[in-house]
């Protein structure tokens, strides 16, 4: 049987504020435990929520970003369930209401657009850390990331393929950091994925049953536990077997999803509006000052990349990957219009190969866009080739010359040689040295040409045009 | 609609409240009172009135994103019942 993979995901993005998102304590990444945890994050008897500004301001610039309704009035609800880390027994989310709803983002997946819809995407507190190791049978409790502000964005199930789900979400993730909601770190859990995967019947409208599997903290996990988890659902439908509705866990080490949670009561959350709070009123001169203080946008760049440059739509779409490199291909396309593609070619090949053999991102990069944009339009005007540039943009890196490329190109004797007359001399020293290859090459051997070429180039240590040579040559041996 | 005693026990259960067959009984009534009280609300026609989701007529007002809290865990964690390297001990949770 055919199968269509059906995935949704929900992201958990924590909001660059420098306060949590009822109460003034910081959010810094990485203090000593529970030293950031505040009266209101320990859920003391007595004390009240009061809501950050700076956490409605980035839910009403994503909600923008990705053309969704911005709610309002917006309400807040409370999540009841029991868990240490989460010392109120409720989480302040949102259920009806919530900031933002609808939407929707455009991914690439190789040279097809898709989009995908959003369903809405929601305020809430993150709860604390559990540490379960070498507390003599405790578990301990660090409530220092306790009421971090997260905004929780959840996809309509519009994913066919493992592929679609990593390229939705590394579009979110270039996305909340592009407009400067989210630091986007996910190795400090500021960007996590869960995904809903169900199949079913190719042709089949009615969606299977779906497992969620939690906390995907990589784009690698996340492809790796969905492929686990179709093949995995799959399996047992084959057999002849039902999916039961359930919470996973991926298992990276192994690679493979295991049952966490049965969904039986787990999911009856009781929400109800918080009575602590009131409505959240976000009034239209207050979004149209947040609209307008929104960059350009990586879909719109994308969109004028093919348009002004003539990139292709992957070309594009690697390139607005990130504000940075954006920016970066820009500066350099600027002063070399026409050569736009060679631009693009050399920041997705060569720079950020060089890159990350140092571990680096674009935003640190040694060389400068008006480097790179140098180097090329000298090998555009044919004073050094493709390869000799490599050279030159090594020297660049390394800072030699006060990075000036014209200096760099004149003490390592790099220039093609341009005069005529003295290519032409080599050339003829060539032919008269090699009577053998001339002759075969007469005789009808191809081959004899490129050995040819190779003695030239030889002779002019690497400096001569290869075009030039080759259309001399062919002159020449008529 | 009836509540039933199963309904009680179940809530009480997700409440992690224990509850024994005697305050499950007792609950039980209470709780009935409570819907009928709900029940007889509901047969006004609110139709055209729009639904409220707090009690009082007001607008959340809200924070300036700064930080105004310090460190107070010596003060917060001198009356918790265990800690140790700054973590608040606690029964283990893990499933």
């Amino acid at each position: 049987m055919q199968w269509e993979i059906v995935i949704g995901l929900e992201v958990h993005t924590q909001l660059s504020t420098q306060s949590k998102i009822f109460s003034g304590a910081s959010t810094a990444y990485g203090a000593p435990p529970n030293t950031q945890a505040s009266f209101v994050d320990l859920a003391l008897p007595g004390v009240l929520p009061v809501l950050n500004r700076g956490a409605v301001e980035r839910a009403v610039k994503f909600g923008l970003a990705v053309n969704a309704i911005i709610n309002s009035p917006s309400i807040f609800a409370r999540k009841n369930y029991f868990y240490p880390d989460l010392p109120k027994g409720y989480q302040i989310s949102q259920y009806e209401r919530p900031i933002v709803e609808g939407g929707s983002i455009a991914i690439q997946v190789g040279e097809t657009e898709k989009t995908i819809r959003l369903t809405r995407a929601h305020l809430e507190e993150d709860a604390g850390k559990s540490l379960h190791e070498d507390f003599h049978g405790m578990s301990g409790i660090d409530l220092n990331r306790a009421g971090t502000p997260l905004l929780e964005i959840v996809s309509e199930p519009d994913l066919r393929s493992s592929a679609e789900a990593v390229a939705y979400a590394k579009t979110l993730h270039a996305l909340v950091r592009w407009i400067g909601i989210c630091d986007g770190n996910m190795q400090e859990g500021s960007f996590r994925c869960d995904a809903n995967v169900s199949v079913r019947p190719r042709g089949q409208e009615k969606y299977g049953t779906r497992c969620e599997i939690k906390n995907l903290n990589s784009f690698r996990f996340l492809e790796k536990a969905i492929d686990f988890e179709v093949e995995r659902q799959i399996e047992i439908l084959e057999e002849g077997g039902s999916i039961r509705q359930e919470t996973r866990l991926f298992d990276a080490n192994k690679g493979e999803t295991r049952t966490m949670r049965t969904k039986e009561d787990a999911n009856d959350y009781r929400y109800f509006p918080d009575p602590d709070l009131l409505p959240v009123e976000i009034a239209p001169d207050w979004i149209e000052q947040l609209r307008a203080s929104l960059p350009e946008l990586p879909q719109a760049r994308r969109e004028r990349y093919v348009t002004e440059y003539g990139l292709s739509g992957y070309d594009a779409a690697v390139l607005t990957s990130s504000r940075e490199m954006a920016d970066y291909f820009e500066a350099a396309a600027r002063q070399l219009p026409e050569s736009a593609k060679l631009c693009a070619n050399w920041i997705m090949g060569d720079i950020s190969a060089r890159l990350n053999r140092d571990g680096l991102d674009i935003g640190e990069c040694p060389v400068g866009p008006a480097h790179v944009a140098q180097l090329i339009s000298r090998i555009q005007d044919g004073t050094i080739s493709g390869k000799a540039a490599k050279t030159v943009f090594e020297s660049l890196w390394q800072g030699e010359q006060g990075q000036d490329v014209d200096a760099i190109i004149e003490i390592k004797g790099l220039k093609q040689m341009s005069d005529n007359s003295a290519l032409e001399k080599l050339i003829d020293d060539v032919l008269a040295a090699n009577a053998q290859q001339v002759a075969d090459y007469r005789g009808g051997k191809e081959k004899a040409f490129n050995a040819l070429v190779g003695q030239v180039m030889k002779a002019a240590q690497g400096k001569a045009n290869p075009a030039q040579v080759n259309a001399m040559l062919k002159e020449k041996l008529g | 609609m009836t509540l039933s005693i199963n309904d009680v026990k179940q809530v009480a259960h997700l409440a992690y409240i224990k509850v024994s067959e005697e305050e499950a009984e007792a609950a039980l009534s209470q709780l009935s009172g409570i819907f009928k009280l709900i029940e007889s609300m509901q047969a006004v026609d609110t139709s055209h009135v729009e639904p409220m989701s707090h009690a009082q007529d007001l607008v959340q007002r809200l924070r300036e994103d700064k930080i105004t809290e310090s460190d107070k865990s010596d003060l917060c964690q001198s009356i918790a019942p265990q800690v140790e390297n700054g973590l608040y001990l606690v029964p283990k949770v893990i499933e």
